[in-house]
C-alpha cells in the first residue's frame, strides 16, 4: 500500500481528489455567499446553521481543513520533486508554443490562492473560532442581532480588501482553468464526454470566482 | 541563408558545458536540418576544431534518435515531425538559432547534443512487451477479433518512437507519456490483458525509479509529440493504474 501512495500516479490521483473536494466546497460557499446579496436575514440564517451544526463543525470542517492542507503541502511536493527532475534549465525555452500560462504557472496561483486563504481566514475564520471555541459564544448574536451580515458588510468597507479579494479570485480562475480538467485527467477521465466536461469547467473557472467579485464589489458599494 | 547558431557544446557527462556561437553559411532552404548540422561539422573539421556530436539515424522520423531542442522547442518549431524531418525552410536568413540537448535530470548528457535515454529501455524492460512463446505453435494474431476502433487506438500509441520529446518538453520532466503509450498499446489489445496489472505497475514504479518528474497534465507533451500521441493514453495508463492497484 506505500508503494502505491508513494508513485506519480497515486500522487496525481490524490491530488484530483483533493481538488474535486476543494472545488465542490467552492460551489457550495458561493451558493451561501450570494445569498447575502439577495437578503441579509436568509443568508445569517444559513450561516448560523453552518456555523453551529454539530456534523458540519465537528466532521466536515475537519475534512475541509484536511483537505486545504493536504492539496497545498502535495502541491509543494511536487513541486520540489518535479524541480529536481528538470535537471539543467535550458537557455531559450518557448513554453507558449504548446501550453497555457495557467498550467506551466500553477505553483504561482497556488501561492496567491494561499495567501488569499490565509487573509480571509484572519478576516473571518480565526475571529469565528476564537468566538465559538475559546469564548464559548455559539450564539451568533452580536448586540442582539445575527453577526454574519454585519461582519461580511464591514470587511467590505475597505477597498484595499476588495481590490485584494478581486484579484485572489483572478488567479484563483486562472487556476481554475487549468485545475478543473487537469483533475479529470487524472483520475482517467479523458473519454467521449470530455469536450463537455471541458467546457463546463471552463464555464466553472470563470463564472464562480467572478461570482464572488461581484459579492465583494457589490457589499462595498451597498452597506 | 546565412545563419547564428547558438549550439551547447560540452565534452563529456562531467563537463561544464555552454552555448558556443557558429556562423553557416549558404544554406540550402532544402536541406533538412540535419543537413545543416553536417554541413557546420566538415566547416569545423576542416579547420581542425570537434565536429559537434548529435543522435541520428534513419533521418526519416521513425527511429526516434534525433533528440534536439531547437528554439526553445524539442524537435524544431514546426509540429509533428522529428529533427531530422525539420527543414532549412522553417527559418529565414539571418536567423540566430538555439539548438541544445533534451534536458531532464533523468537524461544526463553524454556530449554536446547527445543525451542518454536508456532510461525509457530500462522502463520498456520492465513490462513493455507482452510474453510469446515463439515454439512454432503461437497463435496467428490475426484470428483474434479486435473492433477497429480499438486496433486504430493500440496502433496510434504503437507509433510512439520513443525519442524522449515529452519528456524535453515538459515542465516537470515526466515521461508519462511515453510510458502512456506504451501501457496502452497492450492495454488495448486482447494480447496485453494477461499482464496488465503487472505491467503498468512495473512500468510506472521503474519510471519513478529513473527520477522522471510528475505530471501535472499541461499537454504540451502531446503538442511536441512528433507521433502526435494523444494525452488520452496518459489517463488510460491511470485507469490501468488504478485497476491494478485495487487488485492488490
Amino acid at each position: 500500500m506505500s508503494g502505491i501512495l508513494s508513485s506519480s500516479i497515486a500522487k496525481k490521483v490524490s491530488m484530483a481528489l483533493s481538488a474535486f473536494f476543494l472545488m465542490f466546497f467552492l460551489l457550495q460557499h458561493f451558493a451561501i455567499n450570494i445569498l447575502s446579496v439577495f437578503s441579509g436575514n436568509l443568508f445569517n440564517q444559513v450561516s448560523h446553521f453552518m456555523g453551529t451544526n454539530p456534523l458540519i463543525q465537528y466532521v466536515l470542517q475537519p475534512v475541509l481543513i484536511f483537505g486545504v492542507v493536504f492539496h497545498f503541502v502535495m502541491g509543494f511536493i511536487l513541486e520540489i520533486k518535479n524541480r529536481k527532475a528538470q535537471g539543467k534549465k535550458y537557455a531559450k525555452n518557448n513554453g507558449a508554443a504548446n501550453s497555457t500560462w495557467m498550467s506551466r504557472n500553477m505553483i504561482l496561483s497556488g501561492i496567491v490562492i494561499l495567501l488569499f486563504v490565509l487573509l480571509h481566514f484572519i478576516d473571518f475564520w480565526f475571529p469565528e473560532i476564537n468566538t465559538k471555541f475559546i469564548q464559548g459564544d455559539w450564539s451568533g448574536m452580536h448586540d442582539g442581532e445575527f453577526r454574519y451580515f454585519q461582519e461580511l458588510q464591514h470587511k467590505f468597507l475597505s477597498p484595499l480588501r476588495v481590490g485584494v479579494y478581486c484579484l485572489a479570485f483572478v488567479f484563483l480562475s486562472l487556476h481554475l482553468l487549468h485545475g478543473f480538467n487537469s483533475a479529470f485527467q487524472s483520475v482517467g477521465a479523458n473519454n467521449k464526454y470530455i469536450k463537455g466536461l471541458r467546457s463546463f469547467g471552463k464555464l466553472y473557472s470563470i463564472l464562480i470566482p467572478a461570482g464572488f467579485i461581484f459579492i465583494a464589489i457589490f457589499h462595498h458599494f451597498n452597506h | 541563408m546565412d545563419l547564428t547558431l547558438k549550439i551547447w557544446r560540452q565534452k563529456d557527462a562531467n563537463a561544464k558545458g555552454k552555448l558556443v556561437d557558429y556562423k553557416v553559411t549558404d544554406i540550402s532552404e532544402h536541406m533538412s536540418f540535419l543537413e545543416m548540422m553536417d554541413v557546420l561539422n566538415e566547416q569545423l573539421v576542416n579547420t581542425g576544431e570537434e565536429p559537434v556530436s548529435f543522435d541520428h539515424d534513419c533521418r526519416e522520423g521513425i527511429c526516434g534518435m534525433c533528440s534536439m531542442y531547437i528554439n526553445g522547442e524539442a524537435h524544431g518549431p514546426d509540429k509533428g515531425n522529428t529533427t531530422c524531418q525539420l527543414h532549412m525552410r522553417s527559418f529565414k536568413d539571418g536567423d540566430t538559432i538555439h539548438i541544445e540537448p533534451f534536458r531532464a535530470a533523468a537524461f544526463p548528457v553524454i556530449r554536446d547534443l547527445v543525451v542518454d535515454r536508456s532510461a525509457f529501455d530500462r522502463i520498456q524492460q520492465a513490462g513493455g512487451y507482452i510474453s510469446v512463446n515463439t515454439s512454432g505453435n503461437t497463435q496467428d494474431a490475426n484470428s483474434i477479433p479486435i473492433g477497429k476502433a480499438a486496433a486504430d487506438d493500440a496502433m496510434d500509441a504503437a507509433t510512439c518512437i520513443g525519442c524522449g520529446a515529452c519528456v524535453a518538453t515538459c515542465k516537470n520532466s515526466s515521461a508519462m507519456l511515453f510510458v502512456g503509450a506504451k501501457v496502452s498499446q497492450y492495454a488495448l489489445l486482447p494480447q496485453g490483458q494477461v499482464e496488465a496489472a503487472d505491467r503498468v505497475m512495473d512500468m510506472v514504479a521503474q519510471m519513478d525509479a529513473e527520477g522522471f518528474g510528475n505530471c501535472t497534465n499541461t499537454g504540451a507533451c502531446e503538442v511536441e509529440c512528433p507521433k502526435g500521441i494523444s494525452l488520452e493514453n496518459i489517463a488510460r495508463m491511470n485507469r490501468e493504474y488504478l485497476k491494478a492497484s485495487s487488485k492488490g
